[in-house]
């Protein structure tokens, strides 16, 4: 504990040094790694609406920089390392792949704080945040379970890590709860972004059965997919992805980072940075869910927005118990709330899922 | 498991699909290769037809006339690496990895506005009596067009190289390139052409993405196809016939996998996930006889 103060501390005084040194009439200059092109119509374009909102906010007293399309791995250490090179005062690594890599470029600049998405390893000057995307996946689950004929939800699934899990589990919950004939067919891409075979995932799910299409992959290619089969139903990744509303899209999960870039550009600023986990969700206003459109039925868009509502307020927690492992033991007992630590970290599917995480 | 949730002829009918943009792709750079040009920017070619067809065919509301621009700007953007490393002779490694870059950017720029468009429609051709034809019929009878297209061209291309003199021309530039001048032949000339030919059948690759099997315009929505089809073509010997093979597998497999994950099979996804690549390399390495041809990616010049 005590350690854990001094080093806190230590980490305040530098922030403050490094602040005073960046407190001229030199712009900020924040800096952004991207895993997609920032017209993914996604996450990296959610990412870049953060950045561009920095701008706004700030005027000339900041300098943005970005790299799209950074592959996860040694590369993204090249390109973290130019920009720190290149005065960056803050850099935003915005992908999983990149959490070893931004802490090896870390030790190397402590002074450029950086601030990876997603992940859990920090530093003292590394941060890390992410949204409770999950509690959208809840809401998605909630909508799909009831909207599904054929009980076959498809998912299309990027890497086997704890957020992907995550949102796996909450819809899967979610489903169940509703429906409790439901099921999950769940494809794997290995991919963030390839298009060519997102849609292909998303036509071998439909061709077996799925009429519902959840999808944690960056690019529209399974919407377009869903549209041709004509009577899928999906839900929008990252951003809103409204152009192919009202059908099939009926929702989505929308990512909104500008607020927490705009906070944390301007506390490098004043130097009162420092390296901390930020977890938001629906309540702050990270995680955003697209309008419900009229596709669906008023009573289960009514149950839905009652669910956010309760997910917004923190009334309801979509983790919560009686839930057991896929192998049926308990995790948690009725009434009981997941804690951040077993998410963070979580590497098992729930009871009833008929599939297993590749290790 | 429940392997009864597969079903064959949907497999087998997407294999033609997932084959086709690879396909066209490589059957292009067969035709570079063996005129003896090393063409490292079918990725950059693709990803230009892709957004040339897609925009050319949001503009005239006809997807086909979008192939035609597609083929017509892939052919455009080679035309660059064909002036750079024919008349200039500048390295052709190099000047293809930066054909890609290039092409990549310049697609990055075309398709903005173009993002969240709807392309036009290119409906399916449903045969009449071949498509009729019980199982046999939806398998290879029922696609879109440019999958018989693509074939075509595969049929052509090798009809061209073994049976017509021009092909034989070709071949004796790709094989060495002084003795064909020595006789004749304008060098420099047959591989401009070649390389005209392969930028159109990489854009119509790419375009093939934009326009049906995605099908909208995303940034780098290629995502490495050109490689896999520079790789074909080597695996496949410069051949067209194994290149078709070569092309089929690829694509069978990596539809076979997604639905064997959906149909919950007990094999490791990884294993999965690599197999298209492996079965790729594994047939085509076995049936390989062939050797590149004898002037593949050098420079050529009168003078010397």
């Amino acid at each position: 504990m005590t350690m854990k103060t001094i080093l806190a501390g230590a980490v305040l005084a530098l922030g403050m040094a490094t602040g005073a040194a960046a407190d001229g009439h030199e712009p900020t200059t924040v800096g952004f790694v991207y895993v997609g092109p920032i017209g993914d119509g996604g996450w990296t374009y959610e990412h870049d609406k953060g950045r561009l909102a920095v701008e706004e906010a700030f005027g000339d007293k900041v300098e943005t920089v970005f790299v799209e399309s950074v592959p996860e791995g040694p590369d993204a250490e090249r390109v973290m390392t130019q920009m720190a090179l290149q005065g960056a005062d803050l850099i935003f690594t915005t992908s999983f792949g990149y959490m070893d890599q931004t802490i090896n470029v870390a030790a190397q600049f402590p002074d450029v704080k950086f601030e990876h998405a997603t992940g859990y390893k920090r530093a003292d000057n590394v941060s890390t945040y992410s949204a409770r995307f999950y509690e959208g996946r809840a809401v998605q689950g909630h909508i799909a379970g009831q909207m599904t004929e054929s009980n076959i939800i498809g998912y299309i699934a990027s890497f086997p890590i704890p957020e992907v899990i995550r949102g796996i589990n909450s819809a899967f919950i979610h489903a169940r709860e509703v429906n409790p004939d439901v099921e999950f067919k769940i494809v794997w891409a290995y991919t963030w972004f390839d298009p060519a075979k997102e849609a292909e995932a998303a036509t071998v799910l439909i061709e077996q059965g799925a009429d519902v299409i959840l999808q944690h992959t960056d690019s529209t290619a399974p919407q377009a997919a869903a549209q041709a089969a004509g009577n899928v139903v999906t839900f929008g990744q990252a951003s809103d992805m409204a152009e192919f509303g009202p059908f099939p899209r009926v929702s989505s999960i929308i990512d909104d980072w500008a607020p927490y870039y705009i906070a944390r550009t301007q506390a490098v600023m004043d130097g009162t940075w420092e390296s901390k986990d930020t977890w938001d969700g629906i309540g702050p206003g990270m995680v955003a869910i697209g309008e419900i459109s009229d596709a669906v039925p008023a009573e289960i868009k009514a149950s839905a927005e009652d669910m956010i509502e309760r997910l917004r307020t923190g009334e309801y927690h979509a983790f919560t118990g009686p839930i057991n492992r896929q192998d049926g033991t308990a995790w948690l007992a009725d009434g009981e709330i997941a804690d951040d630590g077993t998410l963070a970290g979580m590497n098992f599917y729930v009871e009833g899922l008929d599939a297993e995480i590749p290790q | 498991m429940d392997l009864s949730s597969i079903n064959p002829i949907l497999l087998l009918a997407s294999l033609m699909v997932a084959a086709t943009p690879i396909m066209l792709a490589a059957i292009g750079e067969l035709v570079v290769e063996r005129a003896g040009v090393l063409n490292l920017g079918v990725e950059g070619m693709m990803i230009t037809g892709a957004v040339c067809g897609f925009v050319v065919a949001v503009n005239t509301g006809s997807a086909w006339v979008g192939f035609l621009g597609a083929a017509v700007g892939g052919a455009l953007l080679s035309v660059i690496f064909g002036f750079l490393t024919q008349f200039l002779l500048s390295n052709q490694v190099a000047t293809g990895l930066a054909l890609t870059l290039f092409g990549l950017g310049l697609s990055a720029l075309m398709g903005q506005g173009y993002i969240g468009v709807k392309a036009p429609g290119f409906p399916d051709w449903d045969i009449p009596i071949l498509g009729d034809i019980p199982f046999i019929g939806p398998i290879i009878f029922q696609h879109d067009p440019m999958v018989y297209v693509g074939l075509a061209i595969v049929v052509a291309v090798w009809a061209f190289l073994k049976f017509s003199r021009a092909g034989l021309i070709l071949r004796a530039v790709g094989e060495n390139h002084e003795a064909a001048h020595a006789l004749g032949y304008h060098v420099v000339r047959v591989r401009m052409l070649a390389i005209m030919f392969g930028g159109a059948c990489a854009g119509l690759g790419g375009a093939y993405l934009s326009l049906v099997r995605v099908p909208q315009w995303t940034e780098g929505m290629t995502a490495g196809a050109g490689w896999i089809a520079l790789a074909i073509v080597v695996f496949a010997s410069w051949r067209p016939g194994r290149l078709l093979l070569g092309a089929y597998l690829f694509g069978g497999v990596t539809v076979l996998q997604l639905n064997l994950q959906a149909a919950g099979a007990a094999i490791g996804v990884e294993y999965l996930s690599m197999a298209p690549y492996l079965a790729t390399i594994a047939v085509l390495v076995i049936m390989r006889a062939g050797r590149a041809p004898g002037s593949l990616g050098q420079s050529f010049h009168a003078s010397r």
